[in-house]
């Protein structure tokens, strides 16, 4: 069980929340224009990195707001939370 | 509103009045008091927290000053909003108050980026009190019922025995009241009798 911290309302149980996944995937603006390969690079590649993973996760079952945790895979360590639309933070482990 | 004639809470059916009387010599005796407040005007608010006309508008739309900090309530007179997010409060009475609070809060904000919502058919409210309340909620939620964290006029999103609630604490005894949809309703306080009969319950008015 992780406990997360909330930017809003603070550390949570997991089980509040939900994952989404890698966070700062933006959008290609120019899809009419990408080939199949680059259209499916952006929808389906992940990064699945062994240490610090930046990953978007929802407080679900809380105030339902989505921010941004940096996270060690490995150890679960939550090194950092930030909101939406702020810069990843750099992190050393 | 929905008419009053097809309006029945979604604990109608457990003849909890017969229980009230029942109970009520067992009451001191008790350690848990459960309470069903069946209708409850409750209109969701959204809006910039941060724009004083938003905060203004509502002040004289409802007269209270909407909470600001996270998980926390204000007012709680006549009319009550509860924080549920940073651009998200859930605005309370008693029943039959929803329908003038949202046109006085449309009115109020007309032309504003906000939105006004009566959610009042969708949640029914229980209410946890007597002196084994708080080890019931430990049991029930993973948030921390100390009263270092958690007193009056602090509010929550949150998992009660699996299902998602509103949990407002309204005053020291302490009483938790819990806003859960109606039709998890039944399961919930199925729930509690059996989670609470350790600490023996006494369904009270
Ligand atoms: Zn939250």
């Amino acid at each position: 069980m992780l406990l997360i911290p909330c930017p809003y309302c603070g550390p949570r149980e997991e089980v509040e929340f939900a994952c989404g996944g890698e966070a700062h995937i933006a959008r290609p603006a120019n899809s009419d224009r990408l080939s199949d390969a680059q259209w499916s690079d952006y929808l389906f590649m992940r990064k699945n990195p062994k240490g610090v993973h930046y990953e978007r996760w929802n407080h679900a079952r809380g105030c339902r707001r989505w921010f941004n945790v940096a996270r060690d895979t490995v150890t679960h360590r939550i090194y950092a939370v930030y909101k939406m639309g702020e810069a990843p933070p750099s992190v050393t482990p | 509103m929905v008419e009053a004639y097809l309006r029945r809470g979604p604990l109608a059916h457990r003849s909890l009045p017969s229980r009230i009387e029942a109970d009520g010599p067992r009451k001191s005796a008790a350690g848990l008091w459960l309470a069903w407040r069946p209708h409850r005007a409750q209109v969701n608010l959204r809006g910039d927290a941060s724009d004083a006309a938003f905060i203004g508008a509502v002040r004289q739309a409802i007269g209270i000053d909407l909470p600001l900090k996270a998980n926390t309530t204000s007012g709680g007179g006549d009319v009550k909003a509860l924080w549920l997010g940073p651009d998200e409060w859930l605005v309370v009475a008693r029943d039959g108050r929803e329908g003038d609070l949202a046109a006085a809060l449309r009115q109020a904000l007309a032309g504003m980026h906000a939105a006004v919502t009566d959610n009042s058919e969708a949640r029914t409210v229980i209410a946890i009190a007597g002196p084994r309340a708080r080890e019931l909620m430990a049991k029930a939620t993973p948030l921390d019922p100390h009263p270092r964290v958690f007193g009056p006029g602090a509010c929550a999103q949150t998992v009660f025995a699996k299902a998602a609630a509103i949990i407002d604490q309204i005053d020291d005894a302490p009483t938790f009241e819990l806003y859960v949809l109606n039709s998890f309703a039944d399961y919930l306080w199925a729930w509690l009798e059996r989670a609470g009969e350790e600490y023996a319950i006494a369904v009270v008015e």
